[in-house]
């Protein structure tokens, strides 16, 4: 049996048709993602070829925030990569002592589990009176997650191991409490942070920041568009202001490698230079 | 003759070992690169990598994002991301849910490969102890590529392989040994009977 192909131009015209109707902006995201995303739809909802999706992405918008959903990946965990937290401790928290006030954007925060990390550690470090946190993401249902601040207590193990792998030496479960299979969030933790929706792609500079975190978001996006976003990011950091990225991605490849300096080359950790 | 444009591999348990036979076989400047997920813990970093390399003729590297896929060299997925393959012949990394429990898993690379390679791809299933690699390797049959398959009474762990050969009507059920030398082969455009 030969495999039905599935064509870049039927993909790019399905893309361009959620840009038009619902101001979604993929067509520069990762071919290969939306290659994979579309192909799971199309099986899971029992639809033929991409030209079928495409009409009842116009005509069904249940079907279309699925979608959404589908391309936004919201997979994310409590201090994911420990060693990069230590590293965060180690390196970027003196350059933020040696600030007044602190102003830090968690750029594609999902349903928040990282702002949480951060609080955490800002609160043990005594500077989470003087931050405000940025934490952003276009997927609404994502972000009302995130502000809820529940998450399943069967996840808390792991993360009980990532924070202190990180450093941590508090009793992590003092940061939450737990009611049946959920716990919720401290209210501390979340009293300095501002949920916002803002799509990395289509809107602009929101403020000036100390720190930007923007971790395993732009991997989905393809180069052109990594570069876009990281002008973003330069714009929004004040001189001497700190970008971390994922563990994979990296500056090399963008117009503005030469304007940072490497804090922490394997935890891609960056300083944009005065 | 078919020239091969891409060979993906997967690997479970007894990975390390197998691994060390396939390099100690394969030549420099090999062909056809080589493409490999092999689970890994999650937490691990890229150091075994890098002392596979020391001791292989063939260049042997981590998969970098956006990464352009070259001959003359073998590419493994980093831990904990799924491997995907653009229709530019690109890598790219994602953070998807794990697939069949796992990340990186041998699925999601077979299917993206199978999409952009067609009939010319090698898809190789080798030890392991779960079935990831199974429906892949069928898409990869379904495209038309070359299903190659160890055969798993040699196999560390036998389960994988049995899987696979369980889905598809396998093109090669071989030792480890065989493998590679039927991969050389094939990467020199040879038209081969072993079987
Ligand atoms: C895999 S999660 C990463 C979460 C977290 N930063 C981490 O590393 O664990 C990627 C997030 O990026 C968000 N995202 C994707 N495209 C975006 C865009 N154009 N603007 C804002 N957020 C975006 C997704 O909605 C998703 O929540």
């Amino acid at each position: 049996m030969k495999h039905k192909d599935i064509l870049e131009p039927e993909i790019s015209l399905l893309l361009e048709t959620v840009y038009q109707k619902y101001h979604y902006d993929f067509r520069q995201y990762s071919e290969a993602h939306i290659r994979r995303r579309i192909m799971n739809r199309m099986a899971m909802s029992g639809l033929e070829d991409v030209s079928q999706m495409r009409s009842k992405i116009l005509n069904d918008e249940t079907f279309a925030s699925r979608l959404l959903q589908d391309l936004s990946i919201t997979v994310t965990e409590m201090f994911r990569d420990p060693g990069f937290y230590r590293s965060l401790r180690e390196n970027v928290i003196p350059v933020l002592k040696t600030y007044p006030f602190i102003k830090i954007w968690h750029a594609g925060c999902s349903t928040g589990e990282e702002a949480y990390s951060m609080s955490i550690i800002l609160q043990e470090e005594g500077l989470y009176d003087r931050t405000t946190i940025y934490a952003t993401d276009f997927n609404q249902q994502a972000l009302n997650k995130a502000k809820e601040g529940i998450f399943s207590n069967e996840l808390m193990k792991e993360y009980t191991i990532n924070y202190q792998l990180s450093g941590g030496k508090e009793s992590f479960s003092g940061y939450y409490t737990s009611n049946y299979n959920n716990v919720i969030m401290n209210q501390s933790l979340k009293k300095n942070i501002v949920w916002a929706n803002h799509n990395l792609v289509t809107d602009g500079v929101f403020a000036e920041v100390h720190l930007i975190l923007c971790r395993n978001v732009l991997i989905y996006f393809e180069r052109d568009l990594q570069n876009k976003v990281q002008a973003l990011f330069y714009n929004s950091l004040i001189n001497g202001g700190i970008l971390c990225l994922g563990s994979k991605e990296g500056l090399r490849f963008t117009d503005l490698y030469e304007e940072y300096v490497e804090l922490d080359k394997k935890q891609r950790i960056f300083k944009k230079k005065y | 003759m078919m020239q091969y444009e891409a060979i993906v591999v997967g690997v479970s348990s007894g990975g390390m070992n197998a691994m060390k036979v396939l390099f100690s076989i394969l030549p420099k400047d090999f062909s056809i690169p080589v493409i490999i997920v092999q689970h890994v813990s999650s937490h691990s970093d890229n150091q075994w990598i890098k002392i596979l390399n020391d001791k292989s003729d063939l260049y042997i590297k981590e998969a970098d994002e956006k990464e352009k896929i070259e001959q003359g060299t073998a590419y493994i997925a980093p831990a904990n991301y799924h491997l995907l393959i653009g229709k530019n012949k690109t890598f790219s990394l994602t953070v998807d849910e794990r697939v069949n429990f796992a990340r990186p898993s041998i699925d999601v690379l077979f299917e993206s490969a199978a999409e952009v390679y067609k009939s010319k791809l090698i898809g190789v299933v080798l030890t392991g102890s779960n079935n990831d690699g199974t429906k892949g390797i069928k898409r990869i049959k379904e495209y038309g590529g070359l299903a190659i398959i160890q055969d798993p009474e040699t196999a560390e762990s036998a389960y994988m392989p049995a899987s696979a050969i369980t889905a598809v009507k396998a093109d090669y059920i071989l030792s480890l040994e065989d493998i590679s030398y039927l991969l050389i082969q094939l990467g020199n455009g040879i038209k081969t009977y072993l079987t």
